[in-house]
């Protein structure tokens, strides 16, 4: 089971290699409005955590999705039905 | 927050980046001379920013034809084919298009936004999975999230990323939808079709190729992306537009499956607009015909794609991954981009502003289109704007 730690710990990683070196990046920084990251660039977020966790990870729950931890949380809640599969 | 109050980004972003009255992004065209010639402004210009593939918007036959419905039939038909009713020319059109596609269904659209939205977003819901190009048309988007269905996205003409992340899905992916588009509107660049179409055959699934900028562009016969490389009987829905080679507006899906015509009643951007207009549809039937007959404007159109690609590239731009009639010019920064189109425009040439994140890797381009219509002497005319503006911005950078 992969932890939503491991999955921010990702994140951040990815992030700190496309968001602007002066906005500090933390667990609940806005990924478009404080970012600046415009939807292209999160949806190829969804697509790095996929290919890592070797998950699909559809566009759909980048709906209720703002911050990093709101994503990684949405990560881990698809999971839990079955691993690795959509629905 | 006010309602409108969402807009101030993009205002503030709007104020910094338009700075004249005339830009790429509202451009008044003032007069049409012919398919390839304009006038902006006081400028009169080479048309290279339009989709008219094959020039056929001025052709006398499919004006001819339009004028005729017209007179017979109207201005409008006022309403949509379930409510209001169809017209013969729908299903005369719908019937001519099955014929030259070689499928058993066709179904008309108002626009290619609304095929699209119609086609996958009926077919693709909440339990369904849909695999998808990063770089589809915004079109195919939209209609993802109206239909509710969960999208993967793999990474642009990739097979192998599309085929690990098929893999993913197991048993899934022999349900999944997985959608292409023959040639990219902004890159110029066709899909892997035939690698996807083996990727098909070993692991299931359905195939929508979005063949909008290859109608009459791509094959023998101008079928599209999936005639040129031989794998038809894997495309499961072969999807397009009116607005491009065929040169007016309206769209259409063809597909093979017996149930494909249901969708008719079920497919709400089918439903609840009002149907094409009798001009229109009859403009699209002369162009069709043209299309069929005129093999030799696919031959001119593909002499001017490579006479322009090559003409940019031998003066060191950064073209687009392959010659085609979408040729994009890689320029760097929007101010740059916007300096540039403008430097064109001066120059007597018309092309298309494209800005980030409609781009790769942030950076503007300029998109140039070319047609079965252009001269040679007006893909030279365009090649020498873009040369004498590489030694202007080359003189710039040694000055500054
Ligand atoms: C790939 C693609 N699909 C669909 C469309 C929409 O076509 P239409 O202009 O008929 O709405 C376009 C053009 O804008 C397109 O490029």
């Amino acid at each position: 089971m992969i932890s939503q730690e491991k999955i921010l710990e990702r994140l951040f990683v990815y992030l700190g290699r496309i968001a602007p070196a002066s906005t500090p990046i933390h667990p609940d920084v806005d990924l478009i409005q404080e970012l600046g990251l415009d939807s292209i660039k999160v949806m190829d977020l969804l697509m790095e955590l996929e290919d890592e966790f070797d998950l699909s990870i559809p566009l759909n729950v980048l709906t209720d999705v703002r911050t990093p931890a709101q994503l990684a949380e949405a990560v881990v809640t698809l999971m839990e039905p079955a691993n690795g599969t959509v629905r | 927050m006010a309602l409108f109050d969402k807009f101030a980004k993009l205002a503030q972003d709007r104020a910094a980046l338009i700075q004249t009255e005339l830009h790429p992004f509202g451009t008044r065209i003032d007069e049409i001379y012919s398919p390839t010639e304009g006038r902006i402004g006081s400028q009169r210009v080479v048309l290279a920013g339009t989709n008219n593939y094959l020039g056929l918007t001025l052709d006398p036959d499919s004006i001819k034809a339009a004028q005729q419905a017209l007179a017979e039939e109207g201005t409008g038909t006022t309403g949509s084919r379930m409510a209001n009713g169809s017209y013969g020319s729908h299903m005369a059109l719908e019937s001519e298009l099955a014929d030259f596609f070689g499928r058993r269904s066709v179904i008309v659209f108002s626009t290619g936004y609304q095929a699209n939205l119609g086609v996958i977003g009926t077919l693709a819901g909440p339990d369904d999975i849909v695999l998808l190009d990063a770089d589809s048309h915004a079109s195919i988007y939209d209609a993802c999230r109206m239909g509710g269905a969960q999208v993967i996205r793999f990474r642009h003409n990739d097979a192998a990323d599309l085929e690990r992340r098929m893999r993913r899905l197991g048993e899934q992916a022999k349900d999944a939808l997985i959608i292409v588009e023959g040639i990219y509107s902004m890159l110029g660049d066709q899909a892997p079709l035939r690698e996807i179409a083996d990727i098909k055959r070993r692991l299931g699934g359905y195939l929508l190729v979005d063949e909008a900028h290859s109608v009459g562009v791509l094959g023998q016969h101008g079928r599209g992306l999936a005639e040129e490389l031989g794998v038809e009987d894997d495309v499961d829905v072969v999807l397009g537009t009116f607005s491009k080679s065929l040169g007016a507006i309206g769209g259409f899906a063809a597909s093979q499956h017996p149930e494909f015509d249901l969708l008719r009643y079920a497919s709400r951007p089918y439903i609840f607009t009002a149907s094409p207009s009798p001009s229109s549809v009859a403009s699209v039937r002369a162009a069709l015909r043209a299309l069929r007959a005129r093999p030799e404007l696919r031959t001119r159109l593909w002499e001017n794609a490579h006479q322009l690609y090559s003409g940019l590239a031998g003066l060191g731009y950064q073209v687009g991954p392959q010659a085609s009639p979408v040729v994009p010019v890689v320029l760097g920064s929007p101010q740059q981009g916007m300096a540039f189109w403008l430097g064109l425009i001066e120059r007597g040439v018309y092309v298309n502003l494209v800005l980030p994140p409609a781009t790769p890797n942030g950076q503007a381009l300029v998109r140039c289109s070319v047609s079965a219509a252009h001269t040679s002497a007006q893909i030279d005319h365009i090649i020498g704007a873009f040369a004498e503006l590489a030694i202007t911005s080359r003189e710039a950078a040694v000055n500054s």
